[in-house]
């Protein structure tokens, strides 16, 4: 049986139900392992998506990586899973190398892909300018998946919901404060990004930028440059040393397009960039371009998909 | 405060990435390495500044070969007080972070640091592993880090946000952006970097868990289509039909 930890205390998100189909596919009955207090109601809808079994431990609220470790451990000893699956986000980040030197199992970090027929599978290195093809040496394995790698597919399972006590003891971390922007979409999982560079001039001309982002239900985005000057907030830095992302559509408006920025963009579905310098180098990595000046063509772009949605209606 | 930093070496980031041997190594010809920049920029620059503040001491750690003791040498110059090297390639996480976790214990430090992944194999594992086998609680990519006798009080990307912590040493943190500032060595400290203790330790009998049995190129891009800028309906019609993004 393979087992899957979600984190469903904000209601199941995608990289959820992506990780479940994950499993799914992997060919076995899919367990899912998950803390916090959600509805059975909610957490039985995993069924959708091929999970026959929900263990919830309410007791954790997930903040401490040393409790969901023992909870992912003492749900794979239950079911004796031999594959377990976390998506790659920050939780997936902190638990699975702990659960890795925990059971001794081989960890493949960051898979964008089901494994190969010979069992490898395949991950991005150098920042995704190349993919390596991960062996793993234990009878045990653990995957964590990295977000919109593959789409959620239903695949219809009698699902039962539950409780269960991992044990895990009491938190070492205490949680102070937490800031989450109201309505942010989450950078790594977003479909679809649009993002500015220093061609935008000065943070006071963002306004552009997020219309069209809001008129598309896009997360926003910025280069590095843009980041470490203070325009944009460090967490909206995509490239080599910000955030990875691989958005079905990745729109790059002032930015030239150096080889940093590509390496944390370039697993993007599509790429449109739109600058004023017909030499920009991101013209190369571009499925559409636009030589033009962001100024103009931003809010056009931005009336030209209102137009779009509204038609759609 | 003890503080130990672990480093890694990373290919510059402007390196051309190619593969030799049937596709199965990283080719390193040309390339330069470098101090990994979450490593230094951020766990390295962070920990030189909270020992110039309360006192301390601040041993960086590798897993590598005699051909890394020049990246050694940059951190050192940056200001840590002494390096440890452990005699061995680094296979894969597990064995980086079990070789480093066999040094670590028992020696008492108060706060150990990674950054939040290498830019090379980008697993983030150490740091997880880490705080595992040393049974130590473990702070994932931070973002602020300040500590006040034995508690320590982090910022943390979450997802969707950030989020204050409290925690007390010995904690494993992996760190991130935001943190500090990068500092350029000054001739004093390349000179003062030559003579400060290079400690090279036997590595522990161990097997990998994970091989990278090959890799690969992605495929290129067919080139670019030009879109009129004053016809931005036309892209539109095209993401939504042709390449069905929208």
């Amino acid at each position: 049986m393979n087992l899957v930890y979600i984190n469903s205390a904000n209601g199941l998100s995608k990289a959820a139900l992506e990780t479940v189909t994950y499993a799914k596919k992997l060919g076995s009955d899919v367990a899912v392992v998950t803390n916090g207090g959600a509805d059975s109601s909610v957490l039985s809808t995993l069924g959708t998506y091929g999970a026959s079994l929900v263990l919830q431990d309410s007791s954790l609220d997930g903040q401490d990586p040393g409790q969901l470790v023992k909870l992912v451990a003492a749900a794979a000893q239950k079911i004796g899973a031999t594959t377990i699956i976390f998506s790659h986000d920050l939780i997936g980040k902190a638990v699975a190398p702990r659960l890795s030197v925990r059971l001794k199992a081989g960890l493949v970090a960051g898979a964008v892909a089901l494994p190969e027929a010979n069992g490898n599978i395949k991950v991005n290195v150098f920042s995704g300018k190349a993919f390596g093809y991960v062996k793993v040496n234990t009878a045990t394995r653990i995957i964590s998946l990295l977000p919109n790698s593959i789409q959620p597919e239903t695949n219809s399972t009698a699902c039962s919901v539950e409780a269960f006590d991992a044990q895990a003891g009491s938190s070492a971390i205490k949680v102070l404060a937490t800031k989450k922007p109201e309505g942010a979409i989450p950078l790594p999982e977003a479909e679809l990004v649009v993002s500015a560079g220093r061609g935008l001039k000065g943070p006071e001309n963002w306004g552009i930028v997020e219309d069209l982002a809001s008129a598309l239900g896009a997360a926003t985005a910025c280069s590095r440059p843009v980041a470490d000057i203070g325009w944009r907030p460090h967490h909206e830095h995509v490239g080599q040393t910000g955030v990875a992302i691989r958005p079905n559509l990745y729109i790059a408006a002032g930015i030239s397009g150096a080889i940093q920025h590509l390496a944390g963009v370039n697993g993007s579905k599509v790429i449109v960039v739109i600058n004023t310098d017909a030499e920009a180098p991101f013209f190369k990595a571009a499925d559409y371009g636009i030589v033009g000046d962001a100024f103009e063509v931003l809010p056009r772009f931005t009336e030209a998909v209102k137009k779009f949605k509204a038609a759609q209606h | 405060m003890n503080i130990l930093v672990c480093i890694s070496k990373a290919p510059d980031t402007t390196s051309k990435i190619a593969f030799t041997n049937g596709d199965t190594q990283f080719d390193e010809n040309g390339v330069q390495y470098i101090v990994n920049p979450y490593d230094e920029w951020y766990a390295l620059v962070r920990a030189l500044e909270l020992k110039e503040a309360q006192g301390g001491n601040v041993t960086i750690i590798t897993v590598g070969s005699a051909a890394d003791d020049a990246v050694i040498r940059k951190a050192l110059a940056i200001g840590a007080d002494d390096a440890v090297r452990i005699d061995a390639p680094a296979t894969d996480a597990y064995f980086t972070a079990m070789q480093i976790a066999e040094y670590a214990k028992g020696k008492g430090f108060d706060l150990i640091l990674t950054g939040k992944e290498t830019i090379d194999y980008n697993g983030s594992q150490v740091a997880g592993m880490l705080a595992e086998a040393l049974e130590l609680p473990f702070v994932s990519v931070a973002t602020k880090l300040d500590v006040a006798g034995s508690t320590v009080k982090a910022e943390r990307e979450i997802v969707g946000g950030v989020q204050e912590v409290e925690v007390a040493t010995p904690v494993v943190i992996s760190c991130a952006k935001g943190m500090a500032e990068q500092r350029i060595p000054n001739m004093r400290g390349i000179m003062a970097a030559r003579t400060k203790p290079l400690t090279v330790v036997a590595p522990t009998a161990l097997d990998a868990l994970t091989t990278y049995a090959s890799y690969s190129m992605p495929a290129a891009k067919s080139s670019v289509k030009l879109i009129d800028p004053n016809n931005l309906d036309e892209l539109v019609t095209l993401l939504h039909n042709e390449a069905k993004v929208i």
